[in-house]
């Protein structure tokens, strides 16, 4: 038997694969991705001329794949090293290609692998695009049917596409009520992807990447008016231990400050601000909260300095709701403890801005929040320049910046600020989060952006307490008062066309949803779905019941359009076959050899006159519409028959 | 379909009524005239063995999902498993609704495929991917389509001459994505006629002719002389070209010329000695077939019954059938 795949089928194996591999190749190294995409294309036309992969070849490729990967990855399991295996096998599976039964297993290991890459993100778009590459996936299955050559390829795709649109409604009624696992199976889920946003440890010059990524960080809902632009800091770590390279939310090796539970004391001076926030996941503990937060919400704690986290790391997405009052006072009292903590510097470091902050101290002396002006007016007037590729900084990080390149971004300067404050005798800290975000005037809501992470710095004035102070604001207004879209690539940016940035708002009003509705239903929100639906959730009984009645709706669903068959014939042919219904009612039944006007003059004889008589119009007027004209019928009459035919109801039969 | 199927079995009498019900249970069920429709009772599905395989892969993907709280992967699972399970419609509808109208057949010599033309028609949506089957027979890919008339050919093998019953057919289709089979069995009451197979080789037939004129006229070389040929078991020993047969190593007679082209042979039960009965209707059966190709009448005289002096199809179709049907 001739097994051979056609070159349609292998043609559409290809398309599949090759999808598989493109969306991939995000998370994939170039290194692996560009090959097999080429090895795709030439063993693609060597299936077009009939030649075979060299076997050595493959043998050779089949070792060196594992290796590959081990050494890169240094393991084979895990996301990273999977997804990478994976799409290399399912390439060099379509090598050794040349049976239909192989063309089935390629089918199914794409279809894996196709899921797997919806490990690395959860995104509409790409949801969309790995639902699109399983139309070729079924259409191969499709043209690997005998006889599926009698069709075009359109249909064989169309048919897998309409398949896939019926099947909507069954997968979303699954997808509501397969239960959610409540602790993995197996392994730490998502233990080796990057954490996103902002992290507990800064060096200066680490988050540029983040601040040119646009993704949503996260959404905040308030009840009230939105805050202006200058109040929306959003605090979500303070670092304050320096060890003149990177600043640490803790020292390393020590208690973690931040999390010690007691928060320093919060006097409200203002007025509060209620607000939900929809956090996207980070798989971090940090949380972030307007300045400053008045209580934590629930599942998550304060740190001493105000921050908000989570015991458990946000690994998908998480809402919350927080009070707020942007008019505060914070922390009058500082311990000597915290003082020593909060003036830390470490030895050898950077004598000349040291120098500077002792001169400072002397002019001023007890007067802090002069040093404080001092340093702004430095930034102000120094010549300083906001942007984010600073020139690389030697061991000297704050010195070479403050004296030599002058050119950074937010953390340039709030380390940089920090570190003279304390030099100075000033309690500081870094603070580390968002600040800005865009709102979204149709959703009613305010995005923040990655893009919108921001350093800043806060410093301890003795009777006021805990004083924000955002060096970068000194040197680049506009990062605070116009956002860091503009502050980052320039006011004329191609992206701040208005009609752009509106379309840019609507599209991420869908992403908004899609987060809400699909990638944030998580055990909870199906208890709450399952239980306003009269299911008790705790109950797998009923739970089971539902999910059985549900099934069985739509099983019936289906089967009712399968045994569905469009009338045959034309409009005359139906209404004479209802007429025929009737009499068989009455016990007539036509004969194989008898016309449909012999018929009914037959059932014609047995009624009485004025049936009879009726019977016998229809029959002679079906004649007359079926055969006296070579033109079909008018509608019109075809109607009157209809109508007239069911106006026929003979009452019994006359022996 | 299988769960009421077994539903009706409980009660006691129930084998009957289910086998009444789903006569497609029995392989080998009772015949039945055509046209048939293939109707919801008869139609049976079962997934494939790749079909579980695609059952255990998304099972594999349902747990991955799940394990990693990963909701857009379970959302493409379950459209994927929602799909695939929907393809059973798809295999269910491509068989429901179509009709085996006729058969039409040409008869053929036994131990040949004999070609059955299935009269198919698909009620108006076309029906891709099934296949045909039966018992003994090969397996048959065809789609039937709307516009399309033609019949589906279907060839089935021959053993022995005579009626042979056509076997029950297995319909069966893995439309859309080869994950379920839908099958259905039917058993069309017809039979098709098998001829005899003709033996290879063998003496020539006599012409007809008086048979005491026949056996006193001496065989007159210079009169019917038409050339010599190897000697065949079963030519009669008079035959034999003795001054002809001495040169060489093999024997050979002379072939005669009937006197009267037009003079019909006679193919005769009774003239042929020395052979069982299968094989005299082998030789009669060549010797019709032979009669036919070289357009000369002939006359078919069996035990029961003669047959001619005719010519034509009719008259050698009238021959084989007389033939295939000896007892």
């Amino acid at each position: 038997m001739n097994d051979r795949p056609s070159q349609r089928v292998f043609d559409l194996l290809s398309l599949t694969v090759g999808l598989t591999v493109l969306l991939h190749a995000p998370h994939l190294r170039w290194w692996l991705t560009l090959p097999l995409l080429a090895l795709l294309g030439l063993r693609w036309h060597g299936f077009r001329h009939h030649q075979s992969f060299p076997r050595l070849l493959k043998l050779a490729l089949l070792l060196l794949l594992p290796l590959l990967v081990i050494g890169y990855y240094g393991n084979l399991f895990g996301r990273l090293p999977g997804s990478a295996l994976a799409c290399g096998l399912l390439v060099l599976k379509l090598l050794e290609t040349e049976r239909a039964r192989d063309v089935r297993a390629a089918i199914v290991f794409a279809a894996f692998t196709l899921m797997s890459a919806l490990l690395f993100g959860q995104q509409l778009w790409l949801t969309i695009m790995v639902v699109l590459a399983l139309l070729p996936a079924l259409a191969t299955l499709v043209a690997l049917q005998a006889g599926s050559t009698d069709i075009a390829l359109r249909q064989s795709l169309l048919t897998p596409a309409w398949l896939l649109l019926a099947s909507i409604p069954f997968a979303l009624l699954a997808f509501v009520l397969i239960p959610r696992l409540s602790s993995p199976l197996w392994g730490a889920p998502g233990a080796d992807t990057a954490r996103t946003g902002i992290s507990d440890t800064m060096t200066p010059g680490n988050i540029a990447t983040l601040l040119v990524d646009d993704s949503p960080a996260f959404r905040v809902s308030f009840d009230g008016p939105v805050p202006p632009r200058a109040q929306r800091y959003f605090r979500a770590v303070t670092m304050g231990y320096f060890d003149g390279r990177t600043w640490y939310a803790a020292r390393p090796n020590s208690v973690h400050i931040t999390r010690r539970p007691k928060a320093q004391k919060l006097i409200i001076q203002g007025p509060v601000l209620g607000y939900q926030i929809t956090l996207m996941p980070t798989r971090q503990h940090l949380l972030p909260a307007l300045d400053m937060p008045l209580k934590p919400a629930p599942e998550t704690r304060f740190s001493f300095s105000r921050t908000l986290w989570r015991p458990k790391i946000v690994g998908s997405l998480f809402h919350y709701r927080l009070s707020s009052s942007p008019e505060y006072r914070l922390g009058t009292h500082l311990s000597r403890r915290e003082t020593r903590i909060y003036l830390q510097l470490p030895a050898g470091f950077d004598p000349r801005a040291r120098a500077l902050a002792e001169s400072w101290r002397q002019a001023a002396g007890q007067r802090s929040w002069a040093i404080v002006q001092d340093a702004l007016r430095l930034y102000h007037d120094g010549g300083f320049r906001y942007t984010l590729l600073p020139p690389p900084l030697g061991r000297n990080t704050v010195d070479d910046f403050l004296f030599d390149t002058r050119a950074g971004f937010c953390e340039h300067y709030a380390s940089s600020f920090t570190f003279l404050m304390r030099a100075a005798g000033i309690p500081a800290r870094i603070v580390g989060g968002y600040q800005g975000g865009f709102y979204n005037r149709l959703g009613r809501y305010l995005l923040v952006r990655q893009s919108d992470a921001h350093t800043w710095s806060e410093v301890w004035i003795s009777g006021h307490g805990w004083i924000r102070v955002d060096p970068t604001a000194a040197v680049q207004p506009q990062r605070i008062s116009l956002g860091a879209g503009i502050a980052n690539a320039g006011s004329d940016a191609w992206y701040q066309v208005p009609w752009l940035r509106d379309l840019r708002s609507r599209i991420d009003i869908v992403n908004r949803a899609w987060d809400q509705a699909v990638i944030g239903f998580n055990a909870l929100r199906q208890k709450s779905l399952l239980t306003s639906f009269g299911v008790d959730p705790g109950n797998w009984l009923s739970v089971a019941t539902s999910l059985g009645a549900s099934i069985a709706v739509l099983f019936g669903l289906g089967l009712w359009w399968s045994l569905y068959e469009t009338a045959e014939g034309d409009r005359l042919s139906r209404a004479y076959r209802q007429l025929a219904r009737r009499l068989r009612r009455l016990g007539f039944e036509r004969n194989s050899a008898e016309d449909p006007a012999a018929f009914l003059d037959r059932v014609a004889d047995h009624l009485n006159p004025t049936e009879a008589q009726h019977l016998q119009q229809l029959s002679k007027r079906y004649q007359k519409l079926r055969y006296a004209s070579i033109q079909a019928p008018s509608s019109l009459a075809i109607r009157n028959w209809q109508h007239d035919a069911r106006q026929f109801r003979p009452g019994s039969v006359v022996e | 379909m299988i769960g009421s199927a077994l539903r009706s079995l409980t009660p006691a009498n129930g084998l009957r009524r289910l086998l009444k019900h789903h006569p497609s249970l029995l392989l080998r069920r009772q015949s039945e005239p055509l046209p048939v429709t293939l109707d919801r009772r008869r139609i049976y599905i079962l997934p494939t063995g790749f079909g579980l395989v695609f059952a255990v892969i998304l099972l594999v993907m349902l747990i991955g999902a799940l394990n990693y709280n990963n909701n857009a992967a379970l959302l493409l699972t379950t459209l994927l498993g929602a799909t695939t399970a929907q393809s059973m419609y798809g295999a269910f509808r491509n068989l429901k609704g179509l009709r085996l109208l006729s058969i039409r057949t040409q008869p053929v010599e036994a131990g040949q495929h004999i070609v059955l033309g299935l009269h198919l028609q698909g009620s108006g949506r076309a029906r891709i991917g099934l296949s045909v089957r039966s018992v003994p027979g090969l397996t048959q890919n065809f789609s039937v389509l709307p516009e399309a008339h033609d019949d589906i050919k279907y060839a089935l093998p021959t053993e022995r001459r005579g009626w042979l019953d056509i076997p029950a057919l297995n319909i069966e289709t893995r439309w859309p994505f080869g994950l379920f089979r839908a099958w259905s069995w039917v058993h069309p009451a017809a039979q098709v006629l098998v001829y005899p197979c003709a033996e290879r080789a063998g003496p020539d037939p006599d012409p007809i002719t008086d048979e005491a004129d026949n056996a006193q006229k001496p065989l007159d070389e210079d009169d019917d002389f038409a050339g010599l040929r190897d000697y065949r078991p079963g030519d009669p020993p008079r035959r034999i070209a003795w001054k002809s047969s001495a040169k060489r190593e093999q024997p050979v007679v002379r072939l005669l010329l009937s006197r009267d082209e037009k003079q019909p042979w006679r193919l005769d039960w009774h003239a042929i000695h020395g052979l069982d009965k299968e094989m005299r209707i082998m030789r009669l059966t060549r010797w019709v077939r032979e009669a036919d190709v070289a357009g000369r009448q002939w006359e078919l005289r069996l035990p029961e019954q003669t047959l001619g002096p005719d010519q034509g199809p009719a008259h050698l179709h009238a021959c084989l059938q007389a033939l295939a049907l000896l007892p």
